[in-house]
């Protein structure tokens, strides 16, 4: 962390409430940052206003008091940079995988020949060429997943937002693109905001894990995870692997304690 | 396949016991012909006198049909333009209902009145009756959008124009169908309740409900009868068309088209 101290952070929240009209207060003052080509993880029990902050840095839910920079930019300015990935797939069922993949692009009004060809780099990049031209209702739910993120990638962005994307997948799955992720990060070198309630899943991906306090969402403790990720299947069954686990479990146990 | 010969065999099983019961009814009660008649009398009329009935089903075939494709495109239109604001929808939506609860019998002599006699004022009642169904259904699909698909569109800074054409619409298509289907079926009675108040500007010659007051005056019963199943057909045809293009459309990605398959 000191290395990244002086450098422009790629995200940054000061003082970020958020207040819904009717009067519930969700978060109260989330102060973080988050510099280029890190994974964070948000970890926190349902309802503390994880995926409501995430929103906002994607600029999809106003900050009712306090200020979100991506890049220097508000968020709203900054869409060019960031993709969003839902928990949901979102895809769009009419439309094939190929068509999907290629939404972003189209939406840009890029031409044809280039949407082809990005479409075909980024449906290799995560292993899905043989089903391009199959329909959402086709694929499996980690199948969905996997052309959610091509899509998400066909844009070029330099920051992913990620809302639980893996939450409603299998262990196996789960693990295979947590894995897949890592891989594709350390290629491309994207800046991620990972929101999750899986504890291990935090601490697998994540070099920092930021937990939050409910009612109304607080940021209990920044936690630096210590993991040596050279070897993914290494890391995954190693001693230092289950003594993060377990400390960020119990900061986690005294999240709902506060 | 083994299914759907049992249900087709069924359903002739019933026709062929209606059938008998009818001329059973006839030799019992000593029904005269010009009240009731007999099921060979109306399988005569309909083979001797098929080609007046033929013309009249394509006659009514054409203002239904064209009331259907009217109904449709300017359903679209206004569905296009009440998704677009919820304040338009406010102020114009109950007008919509109220043009599903008019009855159109009683719209019908006005529609006349103001658009002369004539198979287009036919066709305009037709689709009058066809447009509500529409309507409501394509505005529902259009405004029930997933947040998270808008928000996909809004993370691509999709314009309001992309976001209706590419989003909005084509996951309302499954709603239009719905709304189509209902009113495939209607626009028959829409066309046939017109012809009762327009008439023909061809003497002898015009749509199924020109015909049925036609025979119903000439107290020609068979016909008459022939002329219900005709318009029967027609119902049946229309909405057999419109599920037949639903499932073109829908069947590569929308759940719906299951249930048709198995129907």
């Amino acid at each position: 962390m000191s290395i990244l101290r002086g450098i422009v952070p790629e995200i940054a929240c000061t003082r970020v409430c958020k207040q819904y009209r009717q009067g519930a207060e969700v978060l109260r003052d989330i102060n973080f940052m988050v510099y280029k080509g890190e994974i964070i993880s948000i970890l926190g029990l349902s309802g503390c206003g994880k995926s409501t902050l995430l929103k906002m840095i994607a600029g999809l839910t106003s900050v009712s008091s306090g200020e979100i920079t991506v890049n220097g930019m508000t968020p709203a300015n900054a869409r060019e940079l960031v993709s969003f990935i839902f928990q949901d797939p979102t895809l769009l069922p009419w439309r094939t995988v190929k068509r999907n993949v290629d939404l972003g692009l189209e939406l840009e009004g890029a031409t044809r020949e280039r949407r082809d060809a990005k479409t075909l780099e980024m449906l290799e990049l995560v292993g899905l060429s043989e089903v391009a031209g199959r329909y959402p209702r086709e694929l499996s739910g980690g199948m969905k997943m996997r052309v959610s993120i091509a899509r998400a990638l066909t844009t070029r962005p330099r920051i992913l937002l990620m809302d639980e994307p893996f939450a409603a997948l299998d262990e196996m799955t789960r693990d295979r693109m947590n894995d897949e992720l890592l891989r594709l990060q350390g290629q491309h070198g994207w800046t991620i905001v990972f929101v999750t309630h899986s504890v291990a899943e935090a601490v697998f991906l994540s070099s920092r894990i930021l937990v939050l306090a409910p009612n109304p969402g607080r940021l209990l403790e920044m936690v630096n995870v210590e993991l040596d990720r050279s070897n993914l299947a290494d890391a995954r069954s190693s001693d230092a692997y289950e003594q993060e686990v377990s400390r960020v479990s119990r900061i986690l146990r005294g999240a709902h304690l506060v | 396949m083994k299914r759907h010969i049992r249900t087709l065999l069924n359903a002739l099983g019933v026709f062929a016991v209606l059938v008998a019961l009818w001329q059973v009814i006839i030799w019992t009660f000593h029904v005269p012909s010009f009240m009731l008649p007999s099921p060979a009398q109306v399988a005569a009329t309909l083979v001797t006198r098929f080609s007046p009935l033929a013309q009249s089903l394509l006659i009514t075939a054409e203002e239904a049909g064209g009331g259907l494709l009217l109904s449709i495109f300017a359903g679209v239109a206004v569905s296009l333009v009440f998704a677009q604001s919820a304040w338009l929808r406010r102020m114009f939506y109950p007008y919509t209902i109220l043009l599903q609860t008019v009855p159109i019998i009683a719209v019908a002599p006005l529609i006349l009145m103001w658009a002369g006699s004539g198979e287009w004022s036919v066709t305009l009642i037709s689709f009058i009756i066809c447009l509500a169904p529409i309507i409501a259904n394509t505005t529902q699909g259009m405004i029930s959008v997933d947040e998270n698909l808008q928000h996909l569109f809004l993370m691509h800074n999709a314009s309001s124009a992309q976001t209706l054409f590419k989003l909005r619409l084509p996951h309302a298509i499954p709603n239009l169908f719905v709304g189509i289907r209902i009113s495939a079926g209607i626009s028959v009675i829409g066309a046939i309740t017109g012809e009762l108040f327009a008439g023909s500007s061809r003497v002898g010659q015009g749509g199924l409900g020109y015909s049925i007051l036609y025979a119903s005056a000439q107290l020609q019963t068979a016909y008459l009868f022939a002329l219900v199943i005709a318009a029967s057909v027609l119902g049946f045809a229309f909405f057999f068309l419109a599920m037949f293009f639903e499932w073109y459309f829908l069947h590569n990605w929308h759940q719906s088209t299951r249930a048709l398959e198995a129907a």
